[in-house]
């Protein structure tokens, strides 16, 4: 929104103080100011003056040559408006004299030399583009210089509409005085108002059904004999400078009052309305606004109607079948105050924001009709006398908002600022805002003032900001807190994703990345692997995007497809959410799931043991307990049914490992060796850290003992090793891998590691359960090999 | 006489000139100082010497005995050292420009940011919280105080789930079950990813990270919260930070503002980044709304609290100096892997 200055003052004298340095506190204490103006600067030595004869240009149709009445003297120009007029009163600029981006010099016009220039709008800079010169008043005095006359010269600044959303007041110039008037500590002036009472015995404008839920307040009244069609010039100026054109005078003094006010009213052509009603319509239907646009209305959508047929969007825009045209001279004037939710979800349904919208979105105060009625009649009254009211201010007031009062002390007020703020400042402040302002020994009552009880100040924590605001946070004193100290200990799932990701990046060199929580069906579809059955999102802009992944391979193997060529071996890895599914009550299983995908040229035996060397690893370093690996059916389409496990902690499943399904390792990258592993980190937050039981090292001597065993092909290390385990003699310190050697059968060394804490052992002395043992492992057709 | 202890001095070099390996040497010492050595033999002879000239002949053939010792240990560790240069000489200049075989993993930028953050906080007594992505509608909005037709909640600012769940679209979310899970007093920080369903270009993504912090106990204040910001802000940019307050509008504080900190660039002076306002508008703070303490189980009479938003990302962007938010899930190796620490 943009503010004129010259606006403000007009309700607070800000004689004697620096504009510039007040627009700051305004960004320091209301709200934040993006840009100031200065206006008009440029303007310099352009002054009134008459067309008193208009010849025609020797040597073009369009131009024409001038001759103008300066008061004490006259000049001549060439002039290519089109309205040029003998009698007509112009802003002219004679030689020297200065207009928006030029000096006036002499020039030669189609071959006649003219020494000054009649204006326009456009060149005085209060219009974009202008058809022909600005017309000035015909009492307008001859040879006065046109800033003395009107204010061109004025100081405007931007403020931030997304930072006003909270202050329904502010959307008018009136409520921005207020502020200025706190900050300043200048007194406000009044409203001038016309007294609508006075017109309380005249006919009230037909009001017929108004919705009784969506439109809070409604009040209209009539004038008629309304003769003048164009604002005054400095009317035209503000609404230019704060972003508005200037229409016609009707539509202006509806602009000009909700600038100043933050009012929104409407203008109807009075014949065109009979008996109003708001209201919605059963059946939806196509409206044209006043921009000329056809909108589909439908039942939600409040409207107002006259005689039952719809005129005006609420709220929004108005019909172009009741606007106000260049031959009306009655109107009637709308004033009403509409359901703020309503107006937002209409005016995004239909997709207009208007300036009205936009301001009856805030939650307006329904005071501001009988003041936006006032402040128009006063206005339209003073510019064309003859105009007349010809109706009583007929209003349905159908919603109150409830008066707030708060209660609260001056400890109240400490203990929220941390400083010493006097009550008289309170007093002061909250007063000149318009809070109502009761204090005795420190004990304040306040009521809350119409325009902020909307839903902006509710409770005393909003008037310890209006205090705070107003005094300035650049004045507070800045103080560390008294808190007790407490240790901290940090969350278990923080420290495992910290270890984690330490353990990944320093020790085994992977990539950590993020991807999105959902897939993308088109890069799934390249690689194979179907789109999972999941919750997903209602309302993703890309059609594409909205499966929520279940698994974080679904997300990094296009990462790692797309990184193929990065180098010859590297992995990738992401900490993130997946989800799996719904839980009972509907809602989703969200976990905490590392992903690790790895694609090297070595083999993919290595690639995969190396991987559970990896996880065995950081699982021992994070919790002293090894994993075991069980082979498992894949689940997931890029498991590989042959070389899939299970990652068990403690017993319980924490996550998965695999090589990747032929199928979809093709589409990753044909050469190379694939392997993922997903880890629950929720799950493995729930195993604690197992206790560190120290063993005395035995003083003597062990025996190794190696047995070479020769199994069919499918025999793994786990099930030859696995009975001695079973079955473990106190003094089986150990077994390790010595050898092993694949062909047609599968031949494997185990190192069998004895120690007594008390005695050196002799062969003989383990032999026997070594027997034992052997015996078990034959039953099973592992058997030792015979030389 | 057989010989003399001059003739056999001059035996003695001239071997030693011929000898010049390491048995060659032993064989010398043998030779020469073994107990049947041709030196040592000088010793017998001690019989045949004139009785006053014995000393004076036996601290001679000692002399002799020394000087033979330390000739062949000279030669020996001549011998040595000219060894040892050879073998210096001939051992390989390794290619220290050869590239490196092992693999070197990075963090993905945002997890350095946070960490460094974190480490600010945790050294001032936060709590570092952690919390779902996917959320309810109560948490994100209505524990808030944001109310049910608030903006915010609009189908183009929220993603909606079909389960009837959202993507939390900000840290807040996790105020409420932050309050409820420890009570007051509180301290704690809570970094998380976030989501807006809007159209992804350089500067925007549709997911993001931010970090909010609370901290609730009594007699919390304004002039708290600003000591705590600049001095957390300070730590963060690692320079003496100046900041400001504005009001700002968040309906889960109240009051609210808006926190700018000087603009490092110009230093205040004003400058494109600014926009020439000589501020970087950073992260939106402000007392907790009595009415989040309130759903939060916190006493509103006992205990006030100031919470704090900061935009991970944008941190990181801003450290890094990444141009497009997009590269940070874009898992593009060839850009993320420079970071390492």
């Amino acid at each position: 929104m943009k503010v004129s200055m010259n606006w403000i003052s007009e309700y607070v004298d800000l004689s004697g103080l620096d504009l510039d340095d007040l627009i700051h506190r305004f960004t320091l204490s209301t709200a934040e100011v993006e840009d100031v103006y200065h206006l008009g600067t440029e303007i310099n030595g352009v002054v009134v003056a008459e067309i008193k004869t208009i010849d025609a240009h020797p040597n073009s149709q369009k131009l024409h040559l001038l001759e103008l009445d300066l008061g004490d003297h006259t000049d001549r120009c060439v002039c290519g408006a089109p309205n040029v007029r003998v009698g007509m009163r112009v802003p002219f600029a004679p030689f020297g004299a200065s207009v928006v981006g030029m000096t006036i010099g002499e020039a030669t016009i189609a071959g006649v030399v003219s020494r000054g220039m009649c204006c326009s709008a456009a060149e005085l800079g209060i219009a974009d583009s202008s058809s022909g010169l600005l017309e000035l008043p015909a009492d307008a005095p001859l040879g006065k210089p046109v800033k003395e006359l009107y204010a061109f010269e004025d100081t405007v600044f931007e403020v931030d509409n997304k930072s006003l959303t909270n202050r329904p007041d502010l959307w008018g110039h009136y409520g921005i005085a207020r502020e200025f008037s706190a900050i300043a500590k200048r007194p406000l002036r009044p409203l001038e108002l016309d007294d609508l009472n006075k017109y309380d015995a005249l006919d009230p404008v037909p009001l017929g059904a108004i919705d009784p839920e969506l439109c809070y307040r409604y009040s209209a009244i009539r004038a008629d004999h309304i003769q003048k069609k164009v604002s005054p010039i400095d009317m035209q100026i503000r609404l230019y400078y704060c972003g508005m054109r200037a229409i016609s005078l009707l539509a202006d003094l509806t602009n000009y009052v909700m600038l100043e006010l933050g009012q929104p009213t409407h203008a109807f052509d009075s014949r065109m309305v009979g008996t109003i009603g708001v209201q919605r319509f059963p059946e939806p239907f196509a409206f044209k606004t006043l921009d000329d646009v056809e909108r589909k209305i439908d039942p939600e959508t409040l409207m107002i109607t006259s005689d039952g047929k719809p005129v005006a969007v609420a709220g929004v825009m108005g019909g172009l079948n009741s606007e106000i045209v260049s031959d009306t001279d009655s109107v009637t004037l709308e004033c009403a105050t509409f359901s703020a939710v309503s107006v937002r979800k209409t005016s995004s349904r239909i997709g207009l924001r208007t300036d009205a919208s936009m301001r009856y979105e805030k939650t307006l105060d329904p005071e501001l009709c009988a003041l936006a009625a006032g402040r128009f009649l006063k206005l339209l009254l003073a510019i064309d006398p003859e105009a007349k009211v010809v109706s009583r201010y007929t209003d349905c007031w159908q919603y109150h908002y409830p008066e707030i009062e708060l209660h609260f002390d001056k400890a109240f007020v400490d203990r929220y600022t941390g400083i010493d703020i006097a009550d008289a400042q309170i007093n002061d402040t909250l007063t000149r805002l318009g809070f109502g302002v009761t204090e005795q020994n420190s004990v304040f009552d306040v009521k809350v003032p119409s325009w902020r009880a909307t839903k902006d100040v509710t409770i005393p924590a909003d008037v310890i900001e209006e205090i705070t605001r107003i005094y300035g946070y650049d004045n507070f004193k800045i103080e560390t807190t008294m808190s007790a100290l407490r240790p901290v200990q940090p969350l278990r799932v923080k420290a495992d994703e910290k270890a984690m990701k330490d353990a990944l990046v320093k020790t085994f060199g992977l990539h950590e990345v993020h991807t999105y929580l959902w897939c993308d069906a088109k890069k799934l579809k390249d690689l194979n692997i179907p789109l999972p059955e999941n919750v997903y999102l209602l309302n993703g802009m890309n059609p594409d995007a909205t499966v929520l992944r279940t698994a974080m391979m679904q997300t990094l193997l296009p990462v790692l497809k797309e990184n193929r060529f990065y180098a010859p071996a590297f992995g990738v890895f992401e900490i993130g959410r997946t989800v799996k599914g719904q839980r009972e009550d509907g809602t989703v299983n969200e976990r905490r799931t590392l992903g690790v995908a790895l694609l090297s040229h070595d083999r993919e035996r290595t690639v995969f043991l190396s991987a559970r060397d990896m996880i065995s690893s950081i699982l021992f370093d994070m919790r002293r307990i090894r994993p075991t690996f069980e082979r498992v059916a894949p689940i997931n389409a890029w498991e590989h049914p042959a070389n899939t496990a299970a990652i068990l902690l403690d017993g319980k499943t924490i996550g998965t490992m695999s090589t990747v399904h032929p199928e979809i390792a093709a589409e990753i990258d044909k050469k190379a060796a694939l392997v993922t592993l997903e880890l629950d980190m929720d799950a493995l937050a729930e195993i604690g850290e197992a206790d560190l039981k120290y063993r005395e090292a035995s003083r003597f001597p062990g025996i190794d003992i190696d047995l070479s065993f020769v199994v069919d092909k499918d025999v793994t290390y786990a099930d030859v090793t696995g009975p001695f385990f079973a079955d473990r003699d106190e003094t089986l310190q150990g077994i390790s891998l010595v050898d092993i050697y694949e062909a047609d059968v599968k031949s494997m060394t185990i190192r069998l590691s004895f120690v007594s804490p008390v005695k050196t052992l002799q062969k003989a002395e383990v032999q026997a359960y070594i027997d034992r043992i052997l015996a078990v492992l034959a039953e099973k057709n592992i058997r030792l090999r015979t030389v | 006489m057989a010989i003399t202890m001059e003739e056999l001095r001059q035996q003695f070099y001239e071997h030693l000139q011929q000898a010049n390996a390491a048995e060659a040497f032993e064989e010398l010492r043998v030779r020469y100082l073994g107990k049947k050595g041709e030196v040592t033999g000088l010793l017998k002879n001690m019989g045949a010497i004139a009785p006053d000239m014995r000393k004076e002949y036996g601290a001679k053939v000692n002399a002799l005995k020394e000087e033979v010792e330390s000739s062949i240990r000279k030669r020996i560790e001549e011998a040595h050292a000219r060894e040892l240069e050879l073998k210096i000489a001939a051992t390989e200049r390794y290619d220290l420009s050869l590239p490196s075989s092992l693999n070197e993993g990075s963090y993905h930028p945002i997890t350095l940011v946070q960490r460094e953050v974190e480490q600010i906080f945790a050294s001032m007594g936060f709590t570092i919280e952690d919390y779902d992505e996917i959320v309810d509608d109560y948490h994100c909005f209505e524990a808030l105080n944001i109310p049910k037709h608030h903006p915010a909640r609009d189908m183009q600012d929220t993603y909606y789930l079909s389960n009837g769940q959202l993507l939390k679209t900000h840290t807040s979310a996790a105020q409420n079950a932050i309050m409820r899970k420890y009570g007051a007093p509180l301290r704690a920080i809570f970094p998380g990813r976030c989501f807006r369903n809007e159209s992804t270009d350089a500067c925007h993504e549709n997911t993001f990270f931010q970090m909010e912090g609370i901290m609730i106990d009594e007699n919390i204040s304004i002039s708290n919260l600003i000591y705590f910001m600049k001095t957390m802000l300070s730590e963060v940019f690692q320079r003496d930070v100046k900041v400001r307050l504005r009001p700002g509008f968040f309906p889960f504080v109240e009051p609210g503002f808006e926190l700018d900190i000087s603009c490092a660039i110009c230093g205040g002076k004003g400058c494109p980044s600014c926009k020439n306002s000589g501020w970087l508008e950073l992260c939106p703070c402000g007392m907790i709304h009595p009415n989040v303490l309130k759903a939060g189980g916190i006493d509103t009479e006992k205990y006030t609290g100031f919470a704090f938003g900061l935009g991970l990302t944008r941190l990181a962007m801003m450290k890094y100096g990444i141009k497009d938010i997009r590269d940070l899930n874009s898992g593009n190796l060839k850009s993320l892997d420079q970071f390492v620490k």
